[in-house]
This record gives C-alpha cells, sequence and structure tokens, in this order.
C-alpha cells in the first residue's frame, strides 16, 4: 500500500500540474476582467469633440442601451474596428458612444471626416483621467451599458462583426428583454 | 577609435538616454520627502497594464505615466496608500497591484511553498526513518 502510494502520488501530482498548464495555454494574460462589470458607469464630465462648449457626462447614458467605445487615432487597431462600427451604426440597434482618449482633437476631427463617423456623441478625453477612473487600459475597449447606466459587459480589443453576432447582440437583446 | 570603444561610448550613450527617458513627468518632486517617498514606493506596487510584467515606476509606457500623475495628484491631495491602492483596484482588479493580497482566492499561491515544503519534509522524515529501521535490522540479522 505505502509502496504503492509513493508511485501514484507522483503521477497525480503530474496529471494535477499538465491540467494547470493546459488551462494556462489558453488564458490571455492581456485580458483583465474589469471589476466595474455590474457597477454604475462611474461619474465625469468631458467637453464633447465636435463642441468644447458642451459638455457630456454619465446622465448621457442612461435610459437606453448603449455602448461606449475607447478609440483614438493613433491606435492602429482602432482603423480596422472603425468599419466594422460604422456599418454596425448604420443598423441603428444602438447608440454608439466614443470616447476619445489621449488623442489630438485636430486629427480626431479629420479622421472622422475622411473615413465617416459611426457615433452618435463623442467624449474628448485628452488627458486620460476619466479613462484611468473606467479602468481603461488601451484602445480599443468596448463597455455594454445597459438603461439604468450600469456597465454590463467590456469588450477588450476590435470589435469585429463576429464580435457583434457573438458578444454584443444577444447581450443588447438580453437587455432589452429585461428592460421591458 | 577602435570599433569595440565605439559600440562600448554608443551603449553608454543609449543607457544615459534612457534613463533621462524615465525622468520626462511633468510633475516636480514632492518637497516633503515623507511624501516623496511614499510616491516612490507607490509606484513599485502597482502594475502597468499595458506592459504586464513592469511596475509603473520602471516603465515608459503611456498608461505608466497616466497611472503615476494619477497617484502623484492622490497623495498631493492627502489620501493614504490604503485609498489609493483601493482606488486603482476597484477600477483595474487585483491584478494592478504587483504583490497580490492575502485573501480568500490567493492563500494557495501564497501557502503552496509552505504547504510544499512540509510535504517534502514528511516524505524526507519517513524515508530515513525505514532506512534506519532497514539497517538495524541488517545489524541485528548479522
Amino acid at each position: 500500500m505505502h509502496r504503492r502510494l509513493v508511485f501514484i502520488l507522483p503521477i497525480l501530482v503530474l496529471i494535477a500540474l499538465i491540467g494547470f498548464f493546459w488551462r494556462g495555454l489558453y488564458l490571455n494574460p492581456t485580458l483583465v476582467t474589469s471589476p466595474l462589470i455590474g457597477k454604475p458607469v462611474p461619474d465625469f464630465s468631458l467637453p464633447r469633440l465636435h463642441d468644447p462648449q458642451q459638455a457630456f457626462n454619465q446622465s448621457r447614458l442612461k435610459g437606453q442601451v448603449s455602448l461606449v467605445n475607447v478609440w483614438a487615432t493613433w491606435c492602429v487597431a482602432c482603423r480596422e474596428e472603425q468599419r466594422t462600427l460604422l456599418h454596425f451604426s448604420k443598423q441603428n440597434i444602438v447608440p454608439i458612444y466614443g470616447l476619445d482618449y489621449k488623442d489630438d482633437r485636430q486629427s480626431a476631427l479629420r479622421w472622422l471626416t475622411e473615413r465617416g463617423n459611426p457615433y452618435t456623441a463623442i467624449a474628448f478625453d485628452a488627458t486620460g483621467n476619466v479613462a484611468i477612473n473606467w479602468g481603461v487600459y488601451g484602445a480599443p475597449e468596448t463597455f455594454l451599458i445597459d438603461q439604468h447606466g450600469i456597465i454590463r459587459y467590456k469588450y477588450i480589443g476590435p470589435i469585429t462583426t463576429e464580435v457583434i453576432q457573438r458578444e454584443l447582440l444577444p447581450r443588447i437583446r438580453a437587455l432589452r428583454r429585461e428592460g421591458t | 577609435m577602435k570599433p569595440w570603444v565605439r559600440v562600448l561610448v554608443l551603449g553608454c550613450m543609449l543607457l544615459l538616454v534612457s534613463r533621462l527617458a524615465f525622468a520626462i513627468d511633468s510633475e516636480p518632486p514632492f518637497t516633503d520627502p515623507v511624501l516623496e517617498h511614499r510616491y516612490e514606493h507607490l509606484l513599485q506596487e502597482i502594475r502597468c497594464l499595458q506592459c504586464m510584467d513592469e511596475n509603473i515606476a520602471n516603465s515608459d509606457a503611456p498608461l505608466a505615466a497616466d497611472f503615476r500623475r494619477q497617484i502623484h495628484a492622490m497623495v498631493g491631495e492627502g489620501e493614504s496608500d490604503a485609498q489609493i491602492k483601493r482606488y486603482m483596484v476597484q477600477r483595474y482588479g487585483d491584478f494592478v497591484l504587483y504583490k497580490p493580497p492575502l485573501q480568500a482566492n490567493t492563500w494557495f499561491l501564497w501557502g503552496g511553498p509552505f504547504l510544499l515544503l512540509l510535504v517534502a519534509l514528511v516524505v524526507v522524515t519517513l524515508v530515513i526513518r525505514r532506512r534506519s529501521r532497514l539497517a538495524d535490522q541488517e545489524q541485528s540479522s548479522r
């Protein structure tokens, strides 16, 4: 009995380790789950990109399901994403709000004129302070906000048609059902 | 100049420049050495999420600079170390702390090495006991 245990124990330990490492292979360490999911959007007030005199704040994000997309002209992945968002915005399913992150106002305005504007409204965060408050650590990132202004989901990385189909649309539909 | 001397000089110059690159934060150092020390210490303990395996004291990523600015402001406003860390954890999760906190989901991380040591000690004790028993038997049978 004793002797058999000496043989079996290392094998069990090895199997457990293989299990851990196997799982580790498929974890992406660059994806950090946001602790803000399930919490109300943080209070903020930012100037609008197109009209700095006008303010954009959290009250805008209440009353309907919406997306908040963190983007910037310096963000390479945002270029590809922008095309997808443009297509998605034309379907008028949810308003997409933009958070222009640590950007240059002129470049941002030029980018939107040249490539098209998928956003219902854009807040301009020049310093990145509001982004820190939202737990943003890169661009692009996209938040799904429910009718009560609560963050329900966050997607890190560029939105693709597949992400919209697989991750966003089912959640948007579920939130709508929940809301009615 | 010999080629290797040139490489050496270039290397030293690059090193010098890279040190300067970390010093371009716009915030002036605290005049109060206690605050400055706390600030420096906090920078060691917060992770730069853009670069993952660097703390924000050593990272030149733009996000690390933003984190430093945020923490500098909070230290200046008189917030405690615990408050500042809580602020970061509430937004970015435990992973933002370079040293994971001891809590329910990390006990194995902290206790694991001691647990393994305990197992090893038990095994070694058992083996030694058996060996000495065998040796005794051998002697008495002779």
